[in-house]
């Protein structure tokens, strides 16, 4: 195997889940066989995904292997959200069309304006990074409208009553989801660098690049994250509003996460 | 031979169904656009339900409702909402001042239109700088009044508006609803308190169980 570990590197480091076992062991927590299932399911996991990505983006394959990857990722990653909040509405193809909207905004803007070459190696992993990364805000910004909606619906409702349309009488909430889902990923963006060091520029100065090539990469990536986030979470939020209300402007009734 | 008196709302068959429950059957019912009139009735009777179908707020699961003649699916909703006014058994102020508050009817009034607003509630105009979460429950609820007469509706939809308040206030906002009608504007108003009813009604329906069992004299009349 090329690159700083070696399988007998990855063996070793196998040590550490062996740590967390044993804490969890002498702090008689009970979690060592979740421990360990979890570093098993997490390595075959990485490795079928490492053998399925060798094959795709091999030099010569035809880049809709890659699409058809991207597009599967964010199927997924819409059933994941689904599962995540069964108590918001429709989430599932709201899901997905915030996340192929992001998709087509982020993509568009570095494989459009040549940030970055379109082949295989490049669009897979942004769109992982696009995909992952905007999941937990629009689950947040859906959960939120859905819970300021129902918590709130009085309010909402003397809304309605004064004639306003439904979008306008929701908009103080979707605001407020919006902020919600947006804040932690701007504070996030704020301390990257001082606080911690992103995920992608580690690895990538790990498998050898140099660390300022490494910098330039981890700043385009954090500006694909927020603007993915933003798009996702508006796409949601403004989706979820045409789905709550109905079309003569009443309120549906919202169940809890307590129903689900 | 007296006058055909003009109808607000005309209620035809209609039923309301939840989770199973007949909340509303089969109520046939025509509501004089005059007055007071009251629907009275213990809670779980579907009185609030019956006044949020006047304006669209819930949409019956069999039979019609029409407001002054038309059907009220063939009505736009929101301007039907402008026209039917309504104040919710809570006091819901929205975030902001009290002008913030009446703002929300209407953006482009302007502060003398705000103040009037506020004076027919009976309230001081020089609240409408005031934070609207600061004022007493009874100032709140009229406060919620002024803020849909800022839409110049030409009825008003009272959804037991005093049961948080004490007597006095509760007397004010008797006397302020008692001065709309005298300006013109229609009130159906539910309540489950026996001697409101008597003090404001002009009529009283019955309520119970999803059935109208008291109905007007004037009603009965062919």
């Amino acid at each position: 195997m090329n690159g700083p570990v070696g399988w007998v590197g990855l063996a070793v480091s196998l040590l550490l889940v062996a740590v967390a076992a044993g804490i969890s062991w002498w702090q008689r927590l009970g979690l060592q066989r979740q421990i360990l299932i979890a570093a098993a399911r997490a390595l075959v996991q990485l490795l079928l995904v490492g053998v399925a990505l060798t094959l795709i983006i091999s030099l010569g394959r035809s880049i809709w292997w890659s699409w058809l990857w991207v597009a599967a990722m964010l199927g997924y990653a819409s059933v994941v959200a689904r599962r995540r909040a069964p108590e918001v509405p429709h989430l599932l193809p709201l899901a997905l069309a915030s996340f192929a909207a992001a998709a087509v905004v982020t993509l568009g803007v570095l494989f459009g304006l040549h940030v970055f070459p379109l082949t295989g190696r490049t669009l897979v992993p942004i769109a992982g990074m696009m995909v992952g990364n905007s999941m937990t805000a629009t689950v947040l910004a859906g959960r939120r409208l859905t819970d300021e909606l129902r918590d709130k619906r009085d309010e909402v409702e003397a809304r309605l009553a004064l004639g306003q349309a439904s979008r306008q009488a929701a908009m103080p909430y979707v605001r407020a989801a919006l902020r919600a889902a947006l804040t932690p990923q701007i504070e996030t963006t704020k301390a990257t660098g001082l606080v911690f060091l992103p995920g992608a520029m580690t690895g990538l100065i790990l498998a050898g690049t140099a660390p300022l090539q490494a910098v330039l990469v981890q700043a385009v990536v954090m500006f694909l994250v927020l603007a993915a986030t933003a798009t996702t979470t508006v796409v949601i939020a403004l989706g979820l509003i045409r789905r709550l209300f109905t079309p003569d402007h009443r309120l549906v009734y919202l169940a809890t996460a307590a129903d689900h | 031979m007296t006058e055909p008196r003009a109808v607000a709302f005309e209620f035809t068959g209609v039923s309301v169904l939840r989770a199973g429950r007949r909340v509303l059957d089969e109520i046939t019912a025509r509501i004089p656009a005059a007055g007071i009139t009251v629907v009275s009735g213990p809670s779980g009777a579907g009185k609030t339900t019956l006044l949020r179908l006047c304006n669209r707020l819930e949409v019956p699961d069999g039979g019609k409702v029409c407001y002054r003649g038309q059907p009220l699916d063939e009505l736009d909703p929101l301007v039907l909402r402008r026209r039917v006014g309504m104040v919710f058994q809570r006091p819901t102020p929205f975030p902001g001042t009290v002008a913030d508050n009446l703002a929300v009817a209407r953006p482009d009034a302007d502060a003398g239109e705000l103040s009037t607003a506020l004076d027919r509630v009976a309230l001081d105009p020089d609240l409408l700088s005031q934070e609207a979460r600061t004022l007493s429950g009874g100032e709140l609820q009229r406060m919620c009044l002024a803020r849909t007469l800022v839409t110049q509706p030409e009825t008003l939809l009272l959804d037991e508006p005093t049961s948080a308040l004490d007597a006095q206030p509760k007397q004010v906002f008797e006397a302020t609803a008692c001065h709309l009608v005298a300006q013109g504007i229609t009130i159906i108003w539910v309540t489950h308190d026996d001697a409101q009813a008597a003090r404001v009604a002009d009529r009283i329906y019955q309520l119970r169980d999803g059935h109208l069992t008291g109905i007007p004299a004037e009603e009965v009349q062919p």
